[in-house]
Order: C-alpha cells, then sequence, then structure tokens
C-alpha cells in the first residue's frame, strides 16, 4: 500500500486546474474580504501561477512560516481578534494560498483541493445567491478535474473535465437524495461567534431623521407575502414594526415591550389570510398587516400590537397570519401607557408647542385636532423628499415653519410632536408600506424600500387609530408607492418607465423566492411537510434513514449499471464450461491447470462411468462451440441445459 | 456446499485467500473477475471524509442550505469514485509477456499484457512487485505491456512474485488492487567474472592444437583491446596514433574448437566460480566467433557456434545442479 512516492514535480495541466479552482473559490470572497487580504490572495496566487509555469522555485519553509505570522497579524489587526466567523473565514483564505503555494508533491494537491472544497463552502456564510451557487458549482467542478488530472497526468484538460463532470452528474441524484432525507437538525449546535450576522439591513429599534430615507434607497428584499385570501388594496398594506413612544428632541426610541396575556383587537368584517416569508434581519419582530389577529405558534403579541418572535430572526423564516384591516385596538391604553405617549422632552420646539396649544384652546376635541393637524400638512406646502435638508435641534419647528421638506420620519415625527403639545396621546410607528405583486408567481414583494413610518393617536372612541401625515400631505406614495412619489434619486430598477428591466427583474425574482423557497427554506418543518405529502405517515429520523439508506442503493446500484454497461464479460459458452468444471471438481476431479478440454473429459469420463455420456455431449458442444468456426444460440442452450443437469 | 458458493463473492474471505494462503503462480490469461478486485479508501479518502464530516456540521451550525447541498454532492462524488475505481481495474485480461534471460545482477524485465476489451479506457495501473514499479495506460479494447524490472542476484531460474495491480484512478480518493502472479520466469545466467580465455591446449580427442590466435591468417582489421586479448596482437604503431588501445582482429579459416572443461578447472575453485568463470569464457568465445564447446560433470554440450548455441550453453550453466 505503499504511496508512489512522487519525488518528480507535479504536472502542470492538473496543477494549473488546482489554481483556477483556487481562483474561482476565493474571487466572490472579494465583496466582504478586507481589501489588503484580497490583494495579498491576488499577490499569492499570481506568484504560483508564475512558479507553475517555470520561473523561479518554490518558497522555502522559512519564508512560509514568515508570510503565515505576517498575514496572521494583518488579521489580528484587521479584525482585532483572530476567533470568529470573518477573521476564520480570512484565514482559511490565507491557508489555501500559502498551502498552494508549498504543494511540491500528489499528497499536497488533495490537502489544496480539500481546501477549496471548505473555502467553497465559506462563501455561503455570507451570501446563498444562484449565482454564487453556480460560481460555486463550477469551482467544484474545476477542483475535481483537477484532481482527475493529479490521478491520470498523461490524460488531456478536456477528458479531465469530462470525467469529473460525468462524475458530478451521477452524484446529483445522491446529494438529491441525501438533501430531501437526511434528517434535518435546528442549528445551532452551540454558540455562534458575535459576528455571525452582521451585515443584515431593515429596520431599527430607533428612528432619527434620515434613517428611513437611507433604507428606502435599498432594493434589498425585506419579506415577501403570499396572500391565501385577495390581495386587499394599496392603502391598506400597511405591514406593522416597531412602535417608538420616547422622544428626545431627535430621535425616536421603542418603549420598553410588554407581553400581555390579552390583547384586545375588535375586528370587523373578514379576515385577510396570508403568508410571510421573511428575510433575517436579526431583529426579534416579525411584520403583519395592521392589525393582526392569528399569530404563528412561535409569535407573540407586544401590547403595542407589535408581533415578535421568541429568539432574534436569523434565518429566513416563513410564518402563517391573519390579520383584519377593520379594527379598534384598545390595549395598550393603561394611564401609564397613555402618560407615556404624552411625554415631550422639555424646553424644544417652541413653535410647535404654540401652535398645538392654539389648537387645544380652540377645537372642541381630540377628533378635531387631529383633523386640523392634517389639515395644517395638507395646505402649507410640504414637500416629500428623499433629500432632505439637515436639520438643527429644535427639528420639529425647523421642519414645520423652515424647510418644509422632508420624508415620511419627519412627517410622522411632527405630527406626534404636535399631538402630544396638544394633549392628545400619540405614538410613531414603523414598517413598511405597500408591497410590489410579482406577475411571475403572485407572490408580493416588500422591499427595505418600502419602508415607511406613520402615526397613531389615543382616541377615546377609536382605541389606537392610524394617521398617517404622509398620505395626507403625498397621497400618490400610498396609492401607487415610492418611486411615484419621489421618482428622483431612486435606483434605476426601482423607476417607473423601464418595463423589460422591470419583467426581467420580476422573472429573476420569482426565481429567487422558488430558490428560497424550496433550497434555502428547506428546514425540519418544511422537510416534515414534503415527507408527509410524499406518503410518509409519521417520518421518523429512523424511518428516513432507512427510506435514505434504500434509495441511495437503489441510485448507486443504477450508476454502476450505466457505468459497467460497455463490460464484455466472459461469453455464456465459457460460463457453462466453467460451471461444469466446477461441478467436477467438487466430485473430487479437479482440472489440472494445463490439461485441455478433451484429456479432462477423458479423465472424467473414467471416473464417473454413469454420466460419460454428458460428459461426451458436453465437452462436444463446448469443444464446438468455442474452438469451431461458429456458434449458435440452440447449442449454447442445449450446452445450459445439459451443464445444469449435469450431477456426477 | 452453499455457504462456501456465498463466500466466494464476499470480498473479505478472497482476500482471506489470496494473502495467506500459499498461491501458486497462475498458467494462461488471468481475467480480473469482481471477486478478485478489491477496494478500501486511501488516506486521502479517509481525510476526504473527515472534512465532510467538517462540512456537514458547519452546515448544521451556521443553517446553510447550500451548504448542505455542496456537502451532500460531495459526499456523492466520493460514493460515486468506488464504482468508478472499481470500474477502472475490473475485467482486465492479465497474461505474460516476454522476459528475457539476463546475467545475475542485471534487472531482469518482466513483461506482463493487459488486454482490455470493454469500451472505455483503464487509466494508469499501477504494478508494483517488490521494489519494481510500473504504470500502464490501457485504452478500450487494445492490448498494451507494461515491464517490471526485477534486480537479479543468483543464478536460475527466477519467477515472478506475486503482483500487486492498483488504480485510484480517477479520484485518488480510492484504490482499487488485485493480486495476479502470472506464471512467468527469468532465466538467469551465472555472473561472469573477469577472466581472460584460457591458454590453449592440446585436446585430448583430437590432437589438434587449438589456436588462441583467431586464425592468424588473414588480418581482418582494429578493434578495441579487451583484457583478454593477448599482448601480442596489440597494434601498438595504431595504438600510438589513437587514444586508446587497438587490437589486431583477424578471421581466419584456421580457426579450431575451444573447449571449456569444468573439470580442468582449478580444484580451489567452488561451484559458483567455476560457473561464473565458464560463463565469462562462454560469452568471449562468442563474441569472438570462435567456436567452442563446454564440458560439465554428466553434460557436455559439442562445439558450435552462434547465437543458440551460446544460449544453450549459457542455460545449463544457470540451470546446474551440483
Amino acid at each position: 500500500m505503499a504511496e508512489p512516492k512522487a519525488t518528480e514535480s507535479l504536472p502542470k495541466l492538473p496543477l494549473a486546474t488546482l489554481i483556477a479552482a483556487c481562483a474561482l473559490a476565493v474571487v466572490s470572497h472579494a465583496q466582504w474580504l478586507p481589501l489588503w487580504v484580497s490583494a495579498a490572495a491576488g499577490a499569492l496566487l499570481l506568484w504560483r501561477s508564475v512558479i507553475a509555469i517555470g520561473v523561479g522555485a518554490l518558497p522555502s519553509r522559512w519564508v512560509l512560516v514568515a508570510l503565515t505570522l505576517a498575514l496572521t497579524v494583518g488579521v489580528f489587526l484587521s479584525y482585532r481578534t483572530i476567533l470568529g466567523r470573518d477573521p476564520g473565514v480570512t484565514l482559511l483564505v490565507m491557508l489555501l494560498f500559502l498551502k498552494l503555494l508549498e504543494t511540491r508533491v500528489l499528497r499536497d494537491t488533495f490537502v489544496a483541493a480539500f481546501l477549496v472544497y471548505f473555502v467553497a463552502l465559506a462563501n455561503f456564510f455570507y451570501s446563498q445567491s444562484i449565482p454564487i451557487a453556480g460560481l460555486m458549482l463550477a469551482t467544484v467542478t474545476v477542483a475535481t478535474a483537477a484532481l482527475v488530472g493529479f490521478s491520470a497526468p498523461r490524460r488531456s484538460l478536456v477528458d479531465n473535465f469530462n470525467t469529473a463532470g460525468r462524475m458530478l452528474v451521477q452524484a446529483g441524484p445522491v446529494m438529491l437524495l441525501l438533501f430531501i432525507l437526511f434528517p434535518r437538525v435546528q442549528g445551532p449546535l452551540w454558540g455562534l461567534p458575535q459576528d455571525a450576522y452582521l451585515g443584515m439591513t431593515g429596520l431599527s429599534d430607533t428612528m432619527s431623521p434620515g434613517a428611513i430615507s437611507a433604507l428606502s434607497l435599498s432594493d434589498a428584499i425585506a419579506f415577501r407575502v403570499r396572500f391565501e385570501t385577495a390581495t386587499p388594496p394599496r392603502g391598506q398594506l400597511y405591514w406593522r414594526g416597531p412602535v417608538m413612544t420616547d422622544f428626545d428632541g431627535t430621535t425616536w426610541r421603542v418603549g420598553l415591550p410588554q407581553l400581555r396575556r390579552e390583547m384586545r383587537v375588535d375586528v370587523s368584517g373578514p379576515p385577510i389570510d396570508y403568508e410571510v416569508t421573511l428575510e433575517p434581519h436579526n431583529r426579534n419582530w416579525m411584520f403583519a398587516l395592521e392589525m393582526p389577529t392569528r399569530l404563528p405558534p412561535s409569535a407573540r403579541l407586544t401590547s403595542d400590537y407589535l408581533a415578535i418572535s421568541l429568539t432574534p430572526i436569523r434565518t429566513r423564516i416563513r410564518y402563517e397570519m391573519s390579520s383584519s384591516p377593520q379594527f379598534q385596538a384598545r390595549s395598550g391604553a393603561t394611564p401609564d401607557d397613555l402618560a407615556a405617549a404624552l411625554r415631550l422632552p422639555a424646553g424644544v420646539n417652541p413653535r410647535a408647542r404654540e401652535l398645538a396649544r392654539e389648537w387645544r384652546a380652540t377645537l372642541p376635541d381630540d377628533p378635531a385636532i387631529v383633523r386640523r393637524a392634517i389639515e395644517f400638512f395638507r395646505g402649507n406646502g410640504f414637500e416629500y423628499t428623499l433629500q432632505p435638508p439637515p436639520l438643527g435641534r429644535n427639528s420639529v419647528d425647523e421642519f414645520l415653519f423652515g424647510t418644509k421638506q422632508g420624508f415620511c420620519e419627519h412627517f410622522a415625527s411632527s405630527f406626534v410632536f404636535l399631538m402630544r403639545a396638544a394633549g392628545v396621546p400619540a405614538r410613531v410607528v414603523t414598517g413598511y408600506q405597500g408591497g410590489d405583486t410579482n406577475p411571475v408567481d403572485g407572490y408580493m414583494v416588500v422591499r427595505q424600500a418600502d419602508a415607511h413610518a406613520w402615526a397613531e393617536v389615543w382616541l377615546q372612541d377609536g382605541g389606537w387609530t392610524r394617521v398617517d401625515p404622509t398620505a395626507a400631505v403625498i397621497p400618490v406614495r400610498v396609492e401607487l408607492g415610492l418611486t411615484a412619489a419621489a421618482p428622483a434619486g431612486m435606483p434605476l430598477l426601482m423607476r417607473n418607465g423601464f418595463s423589460w428591466l422591470r419583467s426581467l427583474r420580476n422573472n429573476w425574482d420569482a426565481l429567487t423566492n422558488r430558490w428560497n423557497q424550496w433550497v434555502l427554506g428547506y428546514s425540519p418543518e418544511r422537510q416534515l411537510e414534503v415527507l408527509s405529502r410524499l406518503g410518509m405517515k409519521q417520518p421518523s429520523w429512523e424511518s428516513m434513514t432507512l427510506i435514505l439508506f434504500w434509495s441511495v442503493g437503489g441510485v448507486l446500484l443504477l450508476v454502476a449499471a450505466w457505468l459497467l454497461r460497455g463490460m464484455r464479460r466472459e461469453d455464456a459458452v465459457q460460463r457453462a464450461w466453467l460451471r461444469f468444471c466446477e461441478k467436477l471438481a467438487r466430485a473430487g476431479l479437479e482440472r489440472a491447470k494445463t490439461e485441455g478440454p478433451l484429456d479432462y473429459a477423458g479423465r472424467a469420463a473414467h471416473r464417473f462411468p454413469a454420466s460419460e455420456a454428458a460428459v461426451r455431449a458436453i465437452t462436444e458442444i463446448y469443444v464446438d462451440q468455442r474452438y469451431g468456426p461458429g456458434s449458435d444460440a440452440a447449442s449454447l442452450d442445449r450446452l445450459k441445459h445439459l451443464v445444469r443437469e449435469f450431477a456426477p | 456446499m452453499k455457504l462456501d458458493r456465498v463466500l466466494q463473492y464476499s470480498q473479505a474471505y478472497n482476500f482471506y485467500q489470496w494473502v495467506f494462503r500459499r498461491h501458486g503462480p497462475e498458467p494462461g490469461v488471468v481475467f480480473l473477475a469482481q471477486r478478485r478486485v478489491y477496494i478500501l479508501p486511501t488516506r486521502h479518502g479517509f481525510t476526504f471524509g473527515l472534512a465532510l464530516i467538517l462540512m456537514l456540521i458547519g452546515s448544521i451550525n451556521y443553517n446553510l442550505s447550500l451548504g448542505y447541498v455542496l456537502t451532500f454532492l460531495l459526499a456523492g462524488l466520493g460514493v460515486v469514485s468506488i464504482l468508478h475505481t472499481f470500474r477502472n481495474l475490473v475485467h482486465l485480461y492479465v497474461s505474460p509477456g516476454r522476459v528475457s534471460p539476463v546475467f545475475a545482477g542485471e534487472i531482469a524485465r518482466f513483461q506482463i499484457v493487459f488486454e482490455n476489451r470493454s469500451d472505455f479506457e483503464r487509466h494508469s495501473l499501477d504494478l508494483v512487485c517488490g521494489a519494481a514499479r510500473a504504470r500502464v495506460d490501457v485504452p478500450a479494447h487494445r492490448h498494451r505491456t507494461a515491464e517490471l524490472g526485477i534486480k537479479t542476484e543468483k543464478r536460475g531460474s527466477l519467477p515472478l512474485a506475486r503482483v500487486t495491480i492498483d488504480t485510484r484512478f480517477p479520484l485518488g480518493l480510492m484504490r482499487a488492487w488485485s493480486y495476479v502472479q502470472p506464471d512467468m520466469r527469468a532465466l538467469v545466467y551465472p555472473r561472469p567474472d573477469t577472466a581472460p580465455l584460457p591458454i590453449p591446449e592440446v585436446d585430448s580427442d583430437t590432437g589438434d592444437a587449438v589456436s588462441m590466435n583467431v586464425g592468424t591468417d588473414d588480418f581482418a582489421g582494429l578493434r578495441p583491446y579487451q583484457p583478454s586479448d593477448s599482448p601480442r596482437h596489440v597494434a601498438w604503431k595504431a595504438s600510438a596514433r589513437s587514444e586508446a588501445l587497438l587490437t589486431k582482429f583477424f578471421a581466419g579459416r584456421a580457426s579450431a574448437e575451444l573447449w571449456f572443461d569444468w573439470d580442468a578447472l582449478p580444484p580451489s575453485m567452488g561451484v559458483e566460480a567455476r560457473l561464473s568463470r565458464l560463463a565469462r569464457w562462454v560469452t568471449l568465445a562468442e563474441e569472438r566467433g570462435l567456436r567452442y564447446g563446454l564440458r560439465l560433470p554428466g553434460t557436455t554440450i559439442s562445439a558450435g557456434e552462434g547465437f543458440q548455441h551460446r544460449e544453450r550453453c549459457l542455460r545449463e550453466l544457470a540451470l546446474y545442479h551440483g
């Protein structure tokens, strides 16, 4: 079992293939690696390629040790740690290239190829999109072709890729079965490093001017919705997110979330049933249409009608909900709650306070004040823009009486300030408004660009009532969406008027959605769902393993049959003859190694006189068929029959 | 009886039979049937498995769906590679090829012929026999010959030891191997010593003087000096002009028979030393185109010349049993 010693330099073509695989595995990491790491990786790759074409020699061990130390220190300086996900991935990339630089013998190429597989896997920490999946499939193919090349150095590159491709195609069914049937465990198995969930976008638990308008420029998808019942009109599509009660003059913050056993929502009219597929955003809240009446089992409703999950949402999740657009929300209105909904920071925005006092003095009741405020916003030439001028300390005064240019958070914030100053309990609600239905698959897509902020006021008759001052100023924002309201400054694809681009994007989104639902979203729950749809009544991990075992075995048999189809077996005549010899041998008459059929038959006939006729007949047919000019099926059948009946 | 048949298809049983039982050489063509091809993962195969387990744990921990896809795809690749590696070796026909006689101490080259009757090429078959190694690719429906160079030490008939044929194609994760022992023997002549040709003696039978001079009648040319050449034939004048010593070379009809006699050797010489000396003389005599005969205890090869004659004499020496 000794390894053939590979002191000679590695074959060039497979080595070049391996280097290409390394480059492919790392190229998409460049998006998230620090710039200097990408540069260093590129330099090392170039260096190794130059050595591979015969210029210069591989670096000595000391150079490699020095390089390793330098790069590790570099990683530490970049991240201030070498533990955690991102430094780990960076070190893995480094390791791959350093290994490539010390790849001298066959054994090293295996280590390098396996590292390529690891680095390919590490890509999925950051993105599991279809393009990345395709890139990694290409990476695996190239790395496999390199392995094939090393085991048969004289073959051509095309042949190696051919073999690698064929093997991957044959591995496909095994992969599919394992993917569907391998008993899934919900991770994580242990605590994940702190930085595992960086870079997720979404609403925050604070709102300062500019926060939502920044989010509005993002094309990223917040969640997708499939309506079981009819899609409600756009004006009802208020997806409720964090509710902000505390205001310090510039920034709104959520109050302490409180879970109460009994949440009162009085609803009328039929409920809307829908399923939400929420992208991970590393926060607890789940988005529901106002007002949610039925929640998924893992969710709870806070006192301000926010559906929250018990753990931060770090993977894409799917849940079903029901909501009623006609509602009266009366919870969350204890004296403490109402007092909090009236609290204002002292000493800021004197003009707004003055205006509010005037409304309180002249108007009869709270609804009238609300109406008056809406009229105020509608009549004073306010402008809706994604790039409002910056505001100072008295932000509400400056906006209301000065700049008059703002985004939804300015309108909502000023409106709530006015209400509180006038003595009407009010709060800011953030969330998403609207959503586009993809005509390709019927899913509604809600993007970060649909982020919105509106207000809620407490009215004695109606409970917490939604008031959207933005809609008052720019009705088109709610009726047609942000793109229509503020076209300038939006990303190209989000503007109207590029219909073919939009249809392209719709198709792509639908494909991505299917990918998300069926590939990325294949959770333990979905696995159970699929298996019970396939007819497994009570899928347990034992039965799944058993089915997995048999189905993979069956697939492998098929693959083996396919692979061995080009085999030429010993012909049937020879097989029959060998069986005959075997029978004689068991009866005690073994054929000598060099004995011809006729001699052997002579001995057999002598030894077993009773079966002499059969021996003669068999031998005659055998010799005739094997050494004669032609063969025919009838004789073969007769031979087989005679051998079967033969019993010395 | 039944159990025996079942056992015949068990790899472990066949492996046991091959490894632990005395196995003689197999005559004729050896067919590498399924049951004599064994397969196990290589060290790299085990490393690959370990890597897959780590990748699976990573995928579970981070809930990476595509991580599962990649891990399972590679697992499938590993499993499929078992079939490919097995297929690369199984159903080959192995038969003995030529092996030329050599002198002891030289390398005997055993040729082993592989026949591939399948529709696909067999790649990178490694042959190992002791320290000897060879590699061969066999295209579809073709014969290919591999050559194993075995260092010889003793004169006699050297049988080919058990040969391991193994392959790691295509991925190097699996190793399929089989044992064959083709019925091949290399004839190993005694290692010639460095003695010169003997001084002419009077042949007892004919009474003729055996001339050491290769016929001194016709001068036929010059050739490089050999240690056994007589100083009288060195072409001193020609050598002075050239860089090496040259010997005058005659072709004469008057050349007579030379007899190499076991019993004429000094009594102090042992058996192997005598055989070495005789082998030396046979080769020297043949080189010079002399007629020579060989007399061993119990055997006499009458005088002759030419390649066949030389082979016959050397074979006799190689297989000599005191």
